[in-house]
């Protein structure tokens, strides 16, 4: 679990690395999405970047065999996780990927500072997941 | 073309390399994020190697280029203010990345497994960033 979690956190990287290197553009995944469905005429390419992430998984099945994540969340928490995840990356500007890792790469003050925000409310929604549930 | 054969290669790489790491998992990203509980600590090693590919690349290769390779133009965040929204947008960001243990680039990568917990996430969550686009714009952006 550590090498697949280090080999695939290069992986990450790399990509990051491409897109600027490629696109010249960030790749923090809310944006790409948001553009991808709402505003695909400024950016052609976020479709095609969107459609490979779902390509990705798909050849990591065909080359290693299948190995789908469990789901084992309740519909409050699907439904709930997601329009705050929707909404607190379109109002901060960005989310894990485009914060934690592209920003932070790049030095950029308000990425740590929206980084080390999402994680400590993160731990402590969790905090309180774990005492109420 | 070769700005979208590219574009594609890009994002599967990334989504691989979401899936191999395992941050497709929302029970790791919990695990990471329960400190107090059985912590599991990948999602630390993943950003951690993520970071020493593009940190390199951002400090000291980026600046001696002049132009992508096929966009017009290297285009950064220009604001660099940590105002109340990047506070705030971040805090709500973080609770719902607790409750479910999902966040956008998961959540796009798991619709290669047809999860029907995904298309309820993914729905949620544009709903999400519709609303936000419904809340004044700064002033400072106009």
């Amino acid at each position: 679990m550590i090498a697949t979690s280090i080999f695939g956190g290069l992986l990450i990287g790399l990509a990051s690395v491409c897109l600027m290197l490629f696109q010249g553009r960030i790749a923090g995944i809310s944006s790409i999405v948001y553009r991808a469905i709402f505003q695909l005429k400024f950016e052609s390419w976020a479709l095609t970047f969107v459609i490979g992430l779902v390509l990705g998984p798909l050849l990591v099945a065909a080359l290693n065999g299948p190995a789908a994540p469990v789901f084992d969340l309740a519909w409050w928490q699907v439904a709930l996780g997601g329009l705050l995840v929707g909404f607190g990356s379109r109002l901060g500007s960005g989310c894990t990927s485009g914060h934690g890792v592209c920003g932070i790469s790049r030095g950029s003050a308000r990425s740590v500072v929206a980084t080390l925000t999402f994680m400590v409310t993160g731990v402590i929604t969790v905090f309180i997941m774990g005492m109420v549930l | 073309m070769m700005i979208y054969l590219t574009a594609l290669a890009t994002g599967a790489m990334f989504g691989a390399g979401l899936v191999v790491s395992g941050m497709t998992d929302p029970a790791n990203i919990q695990g990471f994020l329960d400190v107090a509980g059985a912590w599991r600590p990948h999602l630390a090693l993943v950003m951690m190697a993520a970071i020493a590919v593009a940190l390199p690349f951002f400090q000291w290769v980026l600046p001696r280029l002049s132009k992508p390779v096929y966009g017009a133009s290297f285009l950064a965040p220009l604001s660099t203010a940590i105002d109340q929204r990047l506070l705030l947008g971040a805090a709500i960001f973080g609770i719902g990345w607790g409750v479910s243990g999902l966040c956008p680039g998961p959540a796009i990568a798991g619709i290669a497994y047809l999860e029907p917990q995904i298309f309820g996430f993914l729905a949620a969550m544009l709903i999400g960033m519709r609303l936000a686009d419904r809340l004044p714009s700064p002033s400072a952006k106009a």
